[in-house]
């Protein structure tokens, strides 16, 4: 005797978008409950942020090897960088983790403007961290930091202080990346706030899109000290 | 086999449901996407199974004369492309897994529909760069891309076949999360962990290590794409860079992803043993836990690849015990198979074939690789035909057999059809022959010192060669057969009828082909798995 | 994840505490600690990262299984770096 009913008519519609369970438009067809599909989208991001966590890792494993081949070279590069600037876009990105924090906070409770006022804020405080950065990419291209023919570098081997530059321009570009990546989500959900999409019982893709960002400030919050904190003492 | 009443196909049902392409290019339907990857992965089987061909023909005659060498060094690296990452690392979990872990989970599908289509879309993108990479005049690096022959010197498509490989490691990614998550989420009430097939702990298994380790891949081609696009010296040594850091971060995925190839293949044997000797799997928690332990291990003995590449004796030596320690969960699941035969109802179906000649062919495969652990050994044969014919035996031998044996276990459901059992027989006789004899002599040829990666070689070796080469000519027609008589059986098969094999498990409960939602209500699950014993007491 | 809703307090304490630590390790970062001055600054970074994934992104209010996917991260990561520097460390031991 099977242990599961066998099955008859074939359902009418393939794509999910009708509800099968009345009262609950936002539920999924192939999810019992509200419930399951919340602790679904919430556990998916964050194995998905574990994929990240090992990308960059292996950039972190790169640089760790390397400042421990090159410890002297490593601080006068580092040293080259703006310590201010760096901490100054510390300071932005972690008060854009605040506000993305307040918007999943007013999503919880359904406020439709204080939604898209906090993601507006992110969004805001985002675009001024990478504004910071392609204003510190343009300098150290004016002292010719950059990788390749016309690298110049005072007080150490250029070869050794390229490898850390190569590596500065990959971890911050590959992060500004990401960023890009978390203003095309932050829009997404603002847009979706202004479509009144959320409610306090339905709010999950804000939650998820504030995972993702706070995991991009995580990457920037080690960021700083490994690049711009070398040697400071010096 | 008794006779049945007429068995029908079902009116409706997952491939039926609906027509167009358009149904079938933009579906969420976890069976439809896992057809969509069985024909693409098959094309590239195909066109890695020709590179095979132009080496094994190269290989016929000590002298270099069927092609250049510049040629033959791109026939083994595109052979080893594609084969690993267009075939085998998506192989098994996106087309079976894909098909059957919500039905095996009693679910309706997987946790998220549409990153599923999308995983099956990144593989198409990523595929269709390797393919431009081997068009456009090829790459000659190795599969393993060594640093700094890849970002300096290379003269070939590096850059287009490291983004390819790069983006189809994103499709392997997407789909690791998919299981993972589906398998915590969205079990049927009372299919708790203990009742699972085995083959969802391979499968989630698996996962892990696409999750934990593909990531690390990613980042590695990054880097050699951006250090040959501008010219940067992350591995160069004369920028100061080191090149065996390449091969620390290579490998860290490389390694895993050896497991990703064959703990499916293992997941698929347990399946397969159980069905066929009518038998629950001998030490069930066992084998389910030396699934999760060859995944952990897995991460931990990269460095047995660079032995002698320059790492440090000390690491080579904390490596070399922890590639000990890998092969121990991979025979517990040996002995449990085994032990599962004893007093077994055995029947020697197709499926049953592939799996015995998996569990003979996988331990010669796992025995010649603690040869390779142990350092003084690797010294003589790194860099030989012993590495070779030890991963192809694993890896045809092993994971491809199991493929095979998936296929022609599940063909039934997933088309409701049952194909020729005398020329699927005859088909897994000759593959196994064939495989023997191409990769048996390449043991001897290894240790006798012939080379890896050389399109000639000393006159002395060329006996061994030719048996391998006639070998791969059998083996070639054995993969042929079942082309032939499963695309026929689409059309001339019987009608399988919802469990033709009389199996357990919660897909055989369903018509075969399966309907588009699988069940009609989320099944609520009483019995262990291989309840064997209880399904004859049931039909007593 | 739970659905408790987390006091915006928490939240404001929490961004208190993440710009004092960064001001303090910009200002530490001036001073020599020797080998302490790399342990120093990741130690805060680490913190920080700490309080970020707990608070912000409700790690500390989420199930087990969230925390075992956190912390598989992190371990593998640490597997990653540990095996590797297994090799980097010891190249020079042994010779004269």
């Amino acid at each position: 005797m099977p242990d599961v009913a066998s099955p008859q008519e074939p359902p009418t519609s393939h794509v999910s978008q009708t509800p099968h369970v009345p009262g609950e438009p936002h539920l999924m067809h192939h999810f019992d409950d509200m419930e399951q599909q919340r602790e679904t989208a919430t556990l998916g991001m964050w194995v998905f942020l574990v994929t990240e966590v090992l990308f960059f890792g292996g950039l972190f494993a790169a640089y760790m090897i390397y400042r421990v081949w090159y410890p002297t070279t490593f601080g006068v590069a580092s040293r080259q960088l703006n310590i201010y600037s760096g901490a100054g876009m510390t300071v932005v990105l972690i008060t854009s983790s605040l506000t993305m924090a307040m918007a999943v906070h007013a999503a919880a409770q359904g406020l439709r403007r204080r939604i898209m006022g906090f993601l507006g804020l992110t969004l805001f405080l985002g675009i001024v961290f990478v504004a910071l950065k392609g204003m510190e990419y343009y300098h150290e291209y004016l002292e010719h930091h950059i990788p390749g023919h016309g690298f110049q570098i005072v007080g150490a081997d250029p070869n050794h202080a390229q490898i850390f530059f190569s590596l500065y321009f990959i971890m911050t570009g590959l992060h500004a990346l990401h960023m890009f990546i978390g203003f095309g989500l932050l829009l997404t959900m603002m847009y979706m706030a202004w479509r009144n999409y959320f409610s306090a019982k339905w709010h999950t893709p804000v939650e998820v899109a504030g995972l993702y960002w706070h995991f991009v400030d995580i990457i920037w919050i080690f960021l700083f000290p490994l690049l711009y904190l070398v040697d400071r003492h010096r | 086999m008794e006779t049945t009443e007429a068995l029908a196909l079902p009116k409706t049902h997952y491939l039926n449901a609906e027509y167009g392409i358009r149904s079938w290019l933009l579906t969420t339907d976890h069976k439809r996407i896992a057809i969509l990857y069985l024909i693409s992965i098959t094309l590239f089987f195909a066109v890695g199974a020709t590179f095979a061909g132009v080496i094994r023909l190269e290989l016929l005659t000590p002298a270099g004369d069927l092609v250049s060498d510049d040629t033959y060094n791109k026939m083994f690296t595109m052979h080893g492309i594609v084969m690993i990452f267009l075939f085998l690392i998506p192989s098994i979990p996106a087309v079976f897994g894909n098909f059957f872990v919500p039905m095996m989970i009693g679910a309706r599908d997987l946790a998220f529909p549409k990153i599923n289509l999308l995983s099956w879309y990144v593989y198409v993108v990523g595929a269709i760069f390797t393919l431009v990479a081997i068009t456009a005049g090829g790459v000659d690096t190795g599969w393993t891309f060594y640093t700094p022959f890849s970002t300096q010197a290379s003269n070939s498509n590096v850059l287009t076949a490291a983004i390819g490989v790069f983006i189809a490691g994103f499709s392997s990614i997407l789909t690791g999360l998919n299981f993972i998550v589906t398998i915590h989420r969205m079990r049927a009430p009372g299919m708790t962990w203990m009742k699972m097939p085995l083959f969802l702990w391979s499968i989630y298994a698996t996962a892990l290590i696409n999750v934990l380790g593909t990531p690390v891949l990613a980042i590695t081609l990054l880097l050699v794409a951006v250090e040959r696009a501008f010219h940067l010296g992350i591995f160069n040594p004369a920028y100061g860079g080191d090149p065996v850091l390449f091969q620390h971060l290579f490998w860290f995925y490389s390694h895993p992803a050896v497991y990703i190839m064959i703990l499916p293949s293992m997941g698929v044997v347990s399946e397969l043993i159980a069905a066929f000797t009518r038998h629950s799997v001998f030490g069930y928690k066992a084998v389910a836990f030396s699934s999760l332990a060859i995944a952990v291990l897995g991460f931990l003995v990269w460095g047995h690849h660079m032995f002698v590449a320059g790492i440090s004796v000390y690491s080579a030596m904390i490596f070399s015990v922890l590639s000990f320690l890998v092969a121990i969960p991979s025979a517990i699941k040996v002995f449990n198979w085994t032990a599962t035969l004893y007093k077994g109802s055995v029947s020697l179906d197709a499926p049953m074939l592939y799996a015995l000649g998996f569990i003979g062919l996988f331990t010669v495969g796992g025995l010649t690789g603690l040869f390779l652990a142990s350092l003084g050994v690797d010294v003589q044969v790194h860099d030989t035909y012993f590495v070779i014919a030890h991963f192809h035996y694993i890896m045809v031998g092993g994971a491809l057999m199991g493929y095979l044996g998936a296929i022609h276990y599940w063909w039934p459901k997933m088309t409701g059809r049952l194909y020729n059992e005398i020329w699927a027989k005859l088909a897994a006789l000759t593959v196994f022959l064939g495989f023997n004899l191409t990769f048996f002599p390449q043991f001897i040829l290894g240790y006798l010192g012939m080379p890896r990666r050389y399109h000639a070689y000393p006159p002395e070796f060329q006996a061994l060669n030719v048996l391998s080469t006639a070998g791969a000519t059998v083996l070639g027609i054995g993969y042929l057969m079942p082309l032939i008589y499963l695309l026929l059986s689409l059309k001339y098969g019987r009608v399988a009828g919802p469990n033709p094999w009389k199996a357990t498990g919660l897909e055989w409960q369903t018509p075969s082909p399966p309907p588009t939602f699988n069940f009609d209500r989320t099944p609520i699950v009483t019995k262990p798995p291989y309840s064997y014993e209880q399904q004859e007491a049931d039909l007593a | 994840m739970s659905e408790t809703i987390v006091p915006t307090r928490v939240y404001y304490t929490v961004f208190a505490v993440l710009l004092f630590c960064t001001g303090l390790t910009t200002f530490v970062a001036f001073f020599d600690l020797g080998f302490f001055s790399p342990v120093v600054a990741l130690t805060i970074a680490v913190f920080k990262a700490s309080i970020v994934a707990l608070f912000f992104m409700h790690l500390r209010y989420s199930t087990r299984l969230t925390w075992v996917v956190a912390g598989a991260g992190i371990f593998w990561l640490g597997i990653l770096f540990a095996l590797s520097l297994s090799d980097y460390m010891t190249r020079a031991w042994g010779r004269i």
